[in-house]
């Protein structure tokens, strides 16, 4: 079926929204069952879009970025197979087909990602420029870009699929090099270590390693929720506060009793005596 | 000072909290949710800074390495807004404090916010909205749409309210030394929390096979002797009793890396990043490598 003009651009529109929050992860228009139904809204298939959305968010139920680690393509997935069925002209049934190629659109979506906050990573010292200058203007300015760029990520895919067909598609998947989706994902696991180094050189001192030490050995106990570490980090840290006050104090005592300062209560007690 | 003591209004506040949905909107593989921190920030930084110099050295301390579950991120914004509140009015809270609370918190509140909001409102509300789409039913979409960002919206505003008041309570006794304390125990808690992020974050996992170890009878489940639904139940019985899947034992480099202590070769990665930061080496280039790397290293079979 072919969309007329008006419909093209608003189907761009709900793409880049769903793109933006591919990222942002906040009103959610990139799971499914809003990206599909708001496609079906715009193109006057509603039904059939809202039923793909529901199919599609029972299998992206578990999906999650958590840490740095990244889901399969939600946005992309979602927008894409919508858009797809709603080409394909077949209605309702057309809906699973589109579900086999929402996976391996939402697996090919990994690439843009990691393209997109590899570019975010440039834009962020731009806002370090814009810092040095003491402009909050241009910081907010290259904030709205970054989150432009993350709705681009998924318009230009729709714009795609829109001008060359869903057929094509199929096949330009099915060419994804697994050893460089493999690889990227690899790197992917890597980078992180970047930004803890960063921040470890800049609050780390002498007095404090032994606690990136004990934090280190203890999150290999797999059976430590991310919670409980923090309840351990957080006693070892008032442990540490009141006994380095109490050393403070003893040492002070123990000057105006004995004049040795040692420290040794038994030496103390028998030089007393 | 405590003649024009400069205030965050409830007003300023709001906005800050407004700008907080966007914090994730320029997600890098450098310093994460930094663009985004900051962002929100600028509302509370105008109000409170008015001098270019003052504004710059604000700007480049929120632009620091920061990651957590976006909606956890609140209660920290509240503290940091507490904490600015009072360095702009005159008390001696340095960067390493800031910087030492935000690392302090930001691991453990993502612990709660991705269990919490990924894996268990987000699949409810999900399944919930799911059922009722593929009978096609429109309330689906619009339950999730409105319960979601009601549940969202809430939860963000009154968590970011109460790290505020948390954080005001902080430093309004300064005579007691507690501000000293919490800049200290903040970057306690922080190298702590990092050691134990560096530990399950950094995703390293090694492929090649070390040894291959044929198995005694009886060690593993002897699939050949096994018939019908009878025999799945017999399988399964015997996995959980211990028995090997397959007949060999096979060790890969990682399970060697493994036993003497997992997360080893993520330390030793970070370590390599500091020395590197440390000798000029961008953090672009950097992050460019590993995945150079990791493309190579996957190529050959090594990850």
């Amino acid at each position: 079926m072919n969309l007329n003009a008006i419909q093209i651009i608003l189907v761009i529109i709900v793409a880049f929204l769903a793109g933006m929050e591919g990222i942002l992860d906040e009103f959610q228009f990139h799971q499914p069952v809003v990206a599909c139904t708001l496609i079906g809204l715009v193109t006057g298939q509603l039904i059939p879009c809202l039923m793909l959305g529901g199919s599609l968010q029972m299998i992206a139920l578990g999906w999650a970025n958590v840490g740095a680690a990244v889901a399969p393509d939600a946005a992309l997935a979602s927008i894409a197979s919508a858009i797809i069925l709603v080409l394909g002209g077949q209605g309702k049934a057309g809906i699973s087909s589109a579900i086999a190629l929402a996976i391996p659109l939402a697996v090919a979506g990994l690439l843009l990602t990691i393209i997109a906050r590899t570019i975010a990573t440039a834009i962020v010292h731009l806002m370090d420029a814009a810092a040095a200058e003491g402009s909050f203007g241009k910081v907010d300015m290259w904030h709205v870009i970054a989150i432009c760029m993350q709705g681009v990520r998924i318009a230009i895919p729709a714009a795609l699929i829109l001008a060359i067909g869903a057929g094509p598609v199929k096949g330009l998947l099915a060419q994804m090099p697994t050893w460089l989706t493999g690889g990227l994902s690899v790197g992917g696991g890597m980078v992180v270590a970047v930004g803890y180094a960063m921040v470890i050189n800049m609050i780390a001192t002498r007095e404090v390693w032994p606690f990136f030490a004990i934090g280190f050995v203890l999150a290999t106990i797999q059976q430590l929720t991310l919670l409980g570490l923090g309840a351990i980090g957080l006693s070892l840290a008032l442990i540490y506060l009141s006994l380095s006050k109490q050393g403070g104090s003893g040492s002070n005592g123990g000057n105006g009793n004995s004049g040795s300062g040692t420290g040794d209560q038994v030496g103390d007690i028998i030089d007393n005596y | 000072m405590a003649d024009n003591k400069i205030e965050l209004t409830k007003k300023d506040r709001l906005h800050v909290w407004w700008r907080s949905t966007f914090i994730q909107g320029s997600w890098n593989y450098e310093r994460m949710q930094n663009g985004g921190w900051a962002y929100t920030m600028i509302p509370a930084l105008k109000k409170l800074y008015t001098t270019k110099e003052d504004r710059a050295a604000a700007l480049k301390r929120h632009l620091e390495f920061f990651n957590t579950h976006p909606y956890l991120a609140s209660p920290i914004i509240g503290v940091t807004l507490a904490l600015e509140e009072d360095r702009a009015n005159g008390a001696p809270i340095d960067d390493v404090a800031i910087q030492g609370v935000k690392v302090g918190m930001m691991g453990p509140l993502a612990g709660i916010g991705d269990p919490v909001f990924w894996f268990t409102v987000r699949p409810i509300l999900g399944a919930i909205a799911a059922s009722l789409a593929i009978s096609g039913n429109i309330l689906g979409p619009l339950i999730y749409f409105f319960g979601w960002n009601l549940i969202r919206m809430a939860f963000t505003w009154y968590t970011q309210e109460f790290g505020y008041r948390a954080g005001s309570r902080i430093s309004e006794d300064m005579s007691g030394g507690l501000l000293q304390d919490v800049t200290k125990g903040a970057s306690i808690l922080g190298m702590f929390i990092l050691g134990s992020l560096i530990n399950r974050w950094v995703v390293v996992k090694f492929l090649p096979v070390v040894s291959t170890v044929k198995l005694q009878k009886g060690a593993y489940i002897d699939w050949n002797n096994l018939h019908g639904m009878k025999g799945v139940q017999t399988a399964l019985t015997q996995q959980a009793a211990g028995l090997s899947l397959t007949s060999n034992k096979v060790t890969t480099l990682q399970n060697n890396l493994d036993a003497l202590i997992p997360g080893l070769a993520g330390l030793g990665i970070t370590l390599i990043c500091m020395w590197l930061l440390k000798k000029g080496v961008s953090p672009i280039v950097q992050i460019l490598g590993l995945f150079v790397i990791g493309v190579v290293l996957h190529v050959i079979g090594l990850m």
